[in-house]
């Protein structure tokens, strides 16, 4: 299989991803956005790895993903403090940036 | 010691200690009457200086002590000191001398005010003391501005004294406002001659104009700002109506500076540098004919006064006017020996006038009356000052007078010497008008019910009174057996032409106001226009409060109107923009986590496509 057709998945992943981080209103639903997006990036790493014969993509793909884990525990903690504090989890009611 | 310089230092410092000390130490200042003595003692402190310094140049001594002030490449730009010669000297104990005894008198003139009240009186007389002092031995023209202007402002202080007095506060601003206006021409006058000769100095200017190496052109310019400044000061048409509303202030101030020493600050200017005038011929025609004529406007508005004390400062501007007049025509000394003289004589009228006043209660002639038995002694003070203001024989002012009669017909300008013939009969007319009225005649009704009130003045008030007396007629029984020799060749018919012009005024007095021979309605009737004319003084007040309310204040609201709403109104609109601008921008930050992420998503894009465009 050519280098595009991975390319185009993690693209078409990526964009699904972003497009569920900006519409979704619940908390969690944003946070499986980003791990999509970020999987969509892992996807990329490793589909250069493997075309340029460099071992380093799939050194950094090791890498990001226990990272990635780690994030989205971290996440779920800060979503239920949220929770917590608010009553809720929907984003359009966090709005305690606004100017 | 032999240098006159020391003790004009010592005369300079010595108020000026009095004064830091008064304003700076606040509970002496409130006590009011130590305050007081302390100001007295240095004042005397002062005169004892001056006396000294006075003898050290009687011989032609002469001495200057410069420090440099204002630092510049090539020698101090400008330097401050003392110049201690003859003429210096003479008015320094002028000053101090008078400035003495009107602070003795106060003592007792005063004496009803609030002790805060006296010390703040104090505090002003001090600082007039070192300002006028510093004016007088200035040897430059930057020190002498500077005394100028203190001087000023003491005289502004001083007429607003009782400040609570609406005309006083009136009085003060106007004296200060049309003062300032002059002063801005010898301002302009001063910087002048320093871009056209590089020097403030009185003596090395003196050293250029002997050399004649000050070129002549614009120098007329120069002179005639110079003496603006001068006529301001000194009273002169037109900027003479200050004067007589000065005369809301407490009498012993209208002696000392509005008849003894600031107002003469003009004819002192000109006389010490009456060598730049000399270059310029035709500014001092404008002198000679403008000194003649007011010294003739002010009699005649002189003689319609019933204030004591208008009476008195209208006679001012008129004797100044013959002292401008004297230097115009070319003999300035002349000019001088009549301001020393009437320095003397007018303090002791105005503080004679303070006794009458102080004792009576009132300003006005008409309500006094018959004074002369209840209070002898001021009337005989009173009277001796009136017979040298009038130039009789043996008082002070008779031989000055005479003199600058003489100086004017032998500089050649018959005009004013008839003018200032006029304005001597006048002088001994509207003065004795006074003297009649006041003192002898029947007593008024006003004070005539109670007597107890009206009596000599207390001794503090009575001592200056006897010492000027005897000074006005010591001076003037001096003069009559030596005198200082005459720079120009005088008439042999002068002489008795005015003693004759004098005894015609004060007999014209006697009979209208004493024996009441020739009616004092019909004389009116005889001269209305003129009366009524001098009644409103000439339109010259209203002149100036039309150049102010109608010029100067429409021009204000003018400008006033283009800032307010031109100048500001641009801004206003400007800033009401960015306000604007901001409230709307603000909406941006919705506070929404994934608004920020569209924003970040979009600039992402724009710099992808940005980055990749094609060029």
């Amino acid at each position: 299989m050519p280098l595009n057709a991975y390319l185009t998945l993690a693209a078409v992943l990526f964009t699904i991803g972003f497009f569920g981080v900006v519409t979704r209103r619940n908390t969690i639903g944003i946070l499986l956005g980003i791990e999509l997006m970020l999987n969509a990036v892992n996807i990329n790493l490793v589909a250069f790895a493997r075309f340029n014969a460099d071992i380093v993509g799939m050194i950094f793909t090791a890498f990001t993903i226990p990272i990635t884990v780690a994030e989205v525990a971290l996440g779920l903690a800060i979503v239920i403090l949220i929770f917590r504090m608010k009553r809720t989890a929907i984003a359009d009611h966090l709005d305690i940036l606004k100017g | 010691m032999t240098d006159p310089a020391l003790p004009a230092l010592l005369a300079l410092l010595l108020p000026a200690c009095a004064f830091v000390i008064l304003a700076v130490v606040a509970p002496l200042r409130r006590r009011g009457r130590p305050a007081a003595y302390l100001s007295v003692l240095f004042a005397a402190g002062a005169l004892v200086a001056a006396i000294g310094a006075f003898r050290l140049t009687m011989g032609g001594g002469f001495s200057e002590w410069l420090w440099a002030w204002i630092p510049a490449e090539a020698g101090p730009l400008a330097t401050v000191g003392v110049l201690a010669d003859g003429d210096s000297a003479l008015m320094l104990v002028l000053v101090a001398l008078v400035s003495f005894l009107v602070q003795v008198y106060s003592l007792g003139y005063l004496s009803d005010e609030s002790m805060p009240s006296l010390g703040r009186y104090y505090v002003y007389q001090s600082l007039f003391a070192f300002s006028m002092t510093g004016l007088v031995l200035a040897p430059n023209f930057v020190q002498l501005f500077i005394g100028w202007e203190l001087v000023g402002l003491c005289s502004y202080l001083l007429i607003g004294y009782w400040y609570t007095r609406p005309e006083a506060a009136r009085a003060a601003v106007k004296a200060f406002w049309i003062t300032k206006a002059a002063d801005v021409g010898m301002l302009v006058g001063i910087v002048l001659l320093w871009r056209h000769t590089g020097t403030f100095d009185f003596l090395e200017l003196l050293q250029m104009a002997d050399g004649g190496i000050i070129p002549l052109a614009g120098l007329g310019v120069i002179t005639f700002c110079i003496y603006l400044g001068a006529s301001g000061k000194s009273a002169q048409f037109p900027f003479h109506v200050w004067l007589p509303d000065a005369m809301e202030g407490p009498t012993p101030v209208s002696a000392l500076i509005h008849a003894a020493t600031m107002v003469t600050a003009g004819v002192y200017l000109l006389t010490r540098t009456v060598w730049l005038f000399r270059l310029t011929p035709d500014v001092m025609e404008i002198i000679a004919w403008n000194g003649a004529f007011t010294a003739l406007l002010a009699a005649v508005l002189a003689c319609v006064q019933t204030d004591i004390k208008r009476v008195l400062a209208y006679s001012t501007v008129s004797q100044l006017g013959y002292m401008m007049a004297a230097i115009g025509a070319g003999f300035a000394s002349d000019g001088f020996l009549h301001l020393l003289t009437h320095g003397i004589f007018k303090a002791l009228l105005f503080l004679g006038a303070g006794a009458v006043i102080h004792a009576v209660g009132t300003n006005d002639i008409f309500r006094m009356g018959g004074l002369a038995r209840k209070m002898p002694q001021t009337a005989i003070v009173f009277l001796v000052g009136t017979l040298s203001l009038a130039g009789v024989p043996f008082f002070a002012g008779f031989f000055s007078k005479e003199e600058i009669l003489g100086a004017v017909l032998a500089g050649g300008f018959p005009g004013p010497f008839a003018m200032l013939l006029l304005a001597a009969f006048l002088t001994a007319f509207y003065m004795f008008r006074v003297v009649f009225v006041t003192f002898f005649g029947a007593p008024a009704a006003a004070h005539g019910a109670d007597d107890r009130h009206v009596h000599d003045a207390p001794p503090f008030m009575a001592l200056p009174l006897w010492i000027l007396a005897l000074l006005s007629v010591g001076i003037g029984t001096l003069f009559a057996f030596w005198h200082p020799k005459a720079e120009f060749e005088a008439l042999g018919w002068l002489t008795p032409t005015a003693i004759v012009v004098a005894f015609a005024g004060i007999a014209l007095a006697y009979l209208v106001y004493q024996r009441r021979a020739i009616s004092a309605d019909a004389l009116a009737s005889a001269f209305a226009p003129i009366r009524a004319a001098a009644l409103r003084r000439f339109w010259i007040d209203d002149v100036f409060l039309f150049i102010y309310r109608g010029l100067m204040l429409s021009l204000a609201k003018l400008v006033g109107w283009l800032d307010r709403y031109v100048v500001d109104g641009i801004l206003n609109v400007l800033s009401a923009w960015t306000l604007t601008a901001g409230d709307r921008l603000r909406r941006l930050q919705s506070g929404r986590a994934q608004d920020y992420v569209y924003g970040i998503a979009l600039g992402v894009l724009l710099l992808l496509v940005w980055v990749r465009w094609p060029r």
